[in-house]
């Protein structure tokens, strides 16, 4: 056997596992580096050290505890509607055959790509206090005032938020709702069962994964939801990123409002942590 | 599945109406019709309380749309359905008092197997306790009582179709509709499926069953009677084994099972009656039939195991042709021989020594065993 045979080829040097750097790096400035700025702002002095006392006043101040509930109520009641509006109009366009639901499907879709604020400035027109129906029915009735005030409280922004957000919950369950096995329907209706249900038994059960997933999307983007509250100034509805943003541009205190984006980073990862735990329970 | 027979069970707690009466099912012309094209042509057919009636034909025959009119899935375009003397076929599919078993199971993935049988008693309004008795029942006949607390996931294919089927005689239904039962499983369990079927109606002889298959030899082991259908009509509809035996066309002949199908010219009635004397070529043969002219042309039709090759007694056919291929099956051989411009196929057990391939060959028949057909390829 040769030298050449049993030598060794010297090692060349592996530079595969930098390939984890740019994407660390490029992470790291745009998202980390911001993170760690704001929780330093939050929990370090002026002076320098850990300051706890001024983070917990602010935890424990009115206007967050105000801010906390608002955004938790807020959060749940247009979750809840967008996942009552999502699963109805997912059952009709999906079960209920009639011609153009295709195109209402999509035209629903389009929501998705749509600002925010256009839908409240669009609510604005339709409901607002010089608005179509304040106009039709101050006209109708004879008013010297416009009745209808809704659009101005917590109402407006949960209907603003269920308009913009229901696309989300309705495109997984249409997704589900196409891999419902047809003849589960059929034979459970061959069994006896009314439609509603085989809705109740048979195909909510099978999207049940669907509807957490889209539930879950929805409840997070509704806790950070900023411009439809900011555009509405609903009176006295002051969500955490609205106090947020009073306290960084209005105030110039940015302490209490890193102190608030901290406790709103982790309500978002909560949910997203729970949502990922119901996900993976349900095999979803 | 266990012999338990329910319907003595039934009978002894005087719920034998239940099953056996108002249990008929009649195709009235029904036609049925998807985006203007028609895809069952006019359907007259009466299916008698407690008969298994097999609906067989090769994919788009209209097979699978006649049992779905039954059920109310599809509506018809014109024609009504009459089940137990009523007209239903306004009705939706959960007024009809019927179940069904399709190919893939469609067991509710969600629900244990008790859970699954006791779905259609609960979409009833049925009683707890008479719930808990008929899973108990319908999962007894079928064998499966030890799998009340299993997913279908944790099921074998054979015992998925189980829990199907214990799902739908768990409502006692009037007609028991079956898509393909065992079209998703494999030969051996498929084999050991349709006897338990038969069993079951045994046990259960008050159920109508309509089974559609593409398997003839499901068909021809369940069936009372067979519906051939192609191309969206009825072909063929008889008792099954003179369907077997008789076939009326040439369709019915070539696909319940297999046949070989010899031109002949009609010679003649002979002395004895229902026998008719043809010609094929320099043979002249005696068939069981039916008067016909004589130079008539038509197809004389037998079946491959009905041919032998020995003389024997009552074999009183002869026709002369030529080996042309020998294929061993283990239990059964397969030769091939051609009679004049015809390939016939003959099916023997036991083989006496064959000449080479080639070489002149005899096949003998019974008259009783032959039929004749008329020549053209009707439906």
């Amino acid at each position: 056997m040769s030298d050449l045979a049993v030598r060794a080829a010297p090692a060349r040097p592996n530079f595969n596992g930098l390939w984890v750097a740019p994407p660390l790096i490029v992470l790291g400035l745009t998202f980390l580096y911001p993170l760690v700025l704001i929780a330093h702002a939050a929990l370090v002095a002026d002076a320098g050290g850990i300051d706890l006392g001024g983070f917990l006043s602010v935890l424990h101040s009115r206007a967050f505890l105000n801010a906390l509930i608002n955004t938790g109520l807020i959060a749940l009641a247009a979750t809840a509607g967008c996942l009552v509006l999502g699963v109805t109009l997912a059952l009709i366009l999906a079960f209920v055959p009639f011609p153009g639901s295709t195109f209402v499907a999509r035209l629903i879709d389009t929501f998705i790509a749509l600002p925010t604020f256009l839908v409240t400035l669009a609510f604005t027109f339709l409901y607002g206090s010089a608005g179509m129906l304040n106009g039709a029915l101050t006209q109708s009735f004879g008013l010297s005032e416009a009745p209808v005030h809704f659009l101005y409280s917590a109402w407006g922004v949960i209907l603003a938020e269920v308009t913009v957000y229901t696309p989300f919950v309705l495109r997984p369950l249409l997704a589900a709702f196409s891999l419902v096995d047809q003849s589960q329907i059929e034979v459970a209706g061959l069994l006896g069962a009314k439609p509603w249900r085989i809705v109740r038994n048979v195909i909510l059960p099978a999207a049940l994964p669907a509807a957490i997933a889209g539930g879950s999307l929805c409840l997070l983007l509704t806790v950070n939801e900023f411009g439809i509250v900011l555009f509405i100034g609903a009176k006295g509805v002051i969500t955490l990123p609205l106090l947020i943003y009073d306290k960084a541009i209005q105030e110039s205190d940015y302490q209490a409002a890193c102190a608030i984006a901290l406790v709103n980073i982790a309500l978002s990862l909560g949910l997203f942590s729970l949502y990922r735990f119901a996900a993976r329970r349900l095999g979803g | 599945m266990t012999s338990v027979a329910l319907g003595a069970e039934a009978r002894a707690r005087g719920e034998a109406q239940t099953l056996g009466s108002n249990s008929t099912v009649k195709f009235d012309a029904v036609t049925v019709a998807y985006r203007g094209a028609i895809v069952l042509k006019p359907l007259t057919l009466d299916v008698a309380a407690g008969e298994i009636l097999a609906m067989i034909g090769p994919s788009g025959s209209g097979k699978t749309t006649a049992l779905r009119a039954v059920a109310g899935f599809v509506r018809p375009a014109s024609g009504r359905i009459h089940i137990g003397g009523a007209d239903v076929t306004d009705l939706p599919p959960y007024e009809r008092g019927l179940a069904m078993v399709v190919q893939n199971y469609a067991l509710f993935p969600h629900m244990r197997v008790a859970d699954n049988v006791a779905f259609g008693l609960k979409a009833r309004g049925a009683a707890k306790p008479l719930i808990e008795e008929r899973v108990d029942d319908a999962l007894r006949i079928v064998g499966m009582q030890k799998y009340l607390k299993r997913y279908p996931r944790e099921l074998s294919g054979g015992q998925q179709q189980r829990v199907a089927i214990a799902r739908a005689l768990a409502v006692r239904p009037r007609v028991l509709l079956l898509d393909e039962p065992l079209s998703a499983l494999d030969a051996q369990i498929r084999r050991s499926m349709v006897e338990e079927i038969a069993r079951l109606h045994a046990d259960l002889p008050g159920l109508t069953i309509l089974y559609v298959t593409h398997d003839q030899s499901e068909a021809l082991t369940l069936a009372d009677r067979i519906a051939i259908l192609r191309d969206g009509a009825l072909s063929a509809i008889g008792r099954t084994s003179d369907l077997y035996r008789r076939p009326p066309n040439r369709f019915a002949a070539e696909f319940l099972g297999r046949a070989n199908l010899l031109p002949v010219v009609v010679e003649g009635n002979t002395r004895t009656d229902g026998m008719v004397a043809v010609r094929a070529g320099d043979d002249r043969l005696v068939v069981a039939s039916d008067a016909a002219p004589s130079g008539a042309r038509r197809l004389l039709c037998v079946r491959p195991q009905h041919l032998t090759l020995t003389a024997e007694y009552g074999y009183s056919n002869k026709v002369c042709g030529r080996l042309r291929e020998v294929l061993w099956q283990g239990e059964l051989t397969h030769l091939v021989a051609e009679v004049g411009d015809t390939v016939m196929r003959i099916v023997a057990t036991r083989l006496p020594s064959l000449p080479e391939r080639g070489a002149p060959l005899d096949l003998f028949f019974a008259p009783a065993d032959a039929s004749l057909i008329p020549e053209e390829a009707g439906v």
